[in-house]
């Protein structure tokens, strides 16, 4: 059984079912709320979500069932006293020692080492936000990629629209930037050389090879060989190097799937075409896989965090939902697709565990 | 002390009671003595800046109000959720 929790623009909503065919929405929770984001925590099998109330603010919940009760998290804030407020809680990611990972506008990053209950602001890049112009993206000043190294909790690296990438090795004492090679097509040629106004939209790193990193940009796909220091194109070959989300295979760190937009001025899926990319030879190539995926009238949005996969290998499965209200997902590494679910509220993002 | 009236889903978070006693020299103040005495109501109606979230309205003696204005004792001072539409 595959669970999907899907963060909405109306909820939460968890999904159960097998990979082939059609979910069943097993709950829905915080009914009529923005829902950014939810995952199920490894280490303590609980449900985190993150809303952002209209009315409320930005919040994080705890529950050990998505259909029970639900527990406010503590410590979820920027300094009391600034001129800044916490707007949005984009995702969170387990850490290496049980720890996990939550990261935000205004470009913050939060760490909790009790499951989730409390939480606490990373100072050192909080004081690099505050002290540097940083510039906010289309969504936001959005911290939305934290990308642990596995088997070494120190090191950590995260990604911010519009900051760029940020590495540090000894658990958040002291970040430096990883930019090297990124080109921001979207400002004056002259003015690319020394901008920090970088718009990474999803980040990811290869299980297996962790210095093998691959970014969605705003315009541009990248693959690192050096843990984020420096970065190469390999978005020669998509039919647009513009999106959002991104998705590894844990087996290969040659692998990645993109989701290609349109462009920055149009996006939607190209052509009314839905097309999930697949490279296995590290960005060389890329190879159609849409099988099963609407291929003619779907102007589709697939936003950053709505891509996520379970499982490796042959049987990897991939998952993504659309602002349209559909959800997508393959059992087979992409191979063929199915539609797992449909007529949902806009979905913010996706989380899978098989 | 002013007497505050909290309503919507923020009263269960500032103890549950329909009106109660805050005191304070200006809604700010006021607000801040509420999250004192009901430490759970914190972040929902001030942000960090100490700015009353976009869309809950504060009224004082049945005026809509702003952070800064003053308070005096026996003041009633209403905090609930904006009629917020047009999106969906």
């Amino acid at each position: 059984m595959t669970e999907l929790l899907l963060g909405t623009k109306k909820g939460l909503f968890a999904l159960e079912g097998e990979p082939g065919s059609a979910f069943e929405v097993r709950c829905r929770a915080f009914a009529g709320e923005p829902v950014d984001f939810a995952m199920r925590d490894p280490a303590s099998d609980r449900v985190i979500a993150t809303s952002t109330s209209p009315f409320y603010g930005p919040k994080i919940w705890l529950a050990d069932d998505p259909a029970g009760e639900w527990t406010q998290a503590e410590g979820v804030a920027v300094p009391d006293g600034g001129d800044q407020s916490l707007e949005r809680i984009w995702v969170i990611v387990p850490g290496e020692d049980g720890n996990l990972y939550a990261g935000g506008d205004p470009g913050v990053l939060f760490e909790s080492r009790d499951g989730g209950a409390t939480w606490e602001l990373n100072r050192a890049l909080w004081e690099r936000r505050v002290n540097e112009d940083w510039q906010p993206g289309g969504g936001g000043l959005c911290l939305h990629s934290i990308v642990p190294w596995p088997g070494e909790p120190d090191k950590l690296a995260v990604a911010v629209s519009a900051a760029g990438v940020w590495l540090t090795e000894d658990r958040g004492a002291t970040w430096c930037r990883g930019n090297r090679g990124i080109v921001p097509r979207y400002l004056p040629e002259e003015a690319r050389e020394d901008t920090f106004q970088l718009c990474v939209h999803r980040m990811e790193r290869a299980t297996r090879d962790p210095e093998r990193m691959f970014i969605q940009f705003h315009g541009g796909v990248y693959r690192s060989d050096d843990a984020g220091h420096s970065w190469t194109a390999v978005g020669e070959g998509l039919p647009s190097d513009f999106g959002f989300p991104l998705a590894l295979d844990p087996s290969d760190p040659d692998s990645a799937y993109v989701i290609p937009l349109a462009g920055d001025f149009d996006r939607v899926t190209p052509e009314g075409h839905v097309c999930v990319y697949e490279t296995r030879d590290a960005g060389a190539t890329w190879t159609p896989r849409g099988d099963g995926l609407p291929s003619a009238q779907a102007y589709l949005t697939v936003l950053r965090r709505a891509f996520d996969r379970a499982g490796e290998g042959s049987s990897l499965q991939l998952y993504f939902g659309a602002t349209s209200g559909d959800v997508f997902g393959s059992g087979d590494a992409g191979a063929s697709w199915f539609t797992a679910a449909r007529r949902l509220p806009p979905v913010f993002s996706v989380t899978a565990s098989a | 002390m002013a007497l505050v009236c909290v309503h919507g889903p923020l009263r269960g978070l500032a103890g549950g009671r329909a009106e109660q006693e805050v005191a304070g020299a200006t809604v700010h103040e006021l607000l801040r003595g509420l999250e004192d005495l009901h430490p759970s109501v914190a972040g929902w109606i001030l942000d960090e800046r100490g700015i009353i979230r976009r869309h809950i309205n504060v009224f004082v003696n049945g005026e809509r109000s702003g952070e800064e204005t003053a308070v005096a004792a026996g003041d009633r001072v209403e905090v609930l959720p904006a009629i917020t539409g047009g999106e969906s």
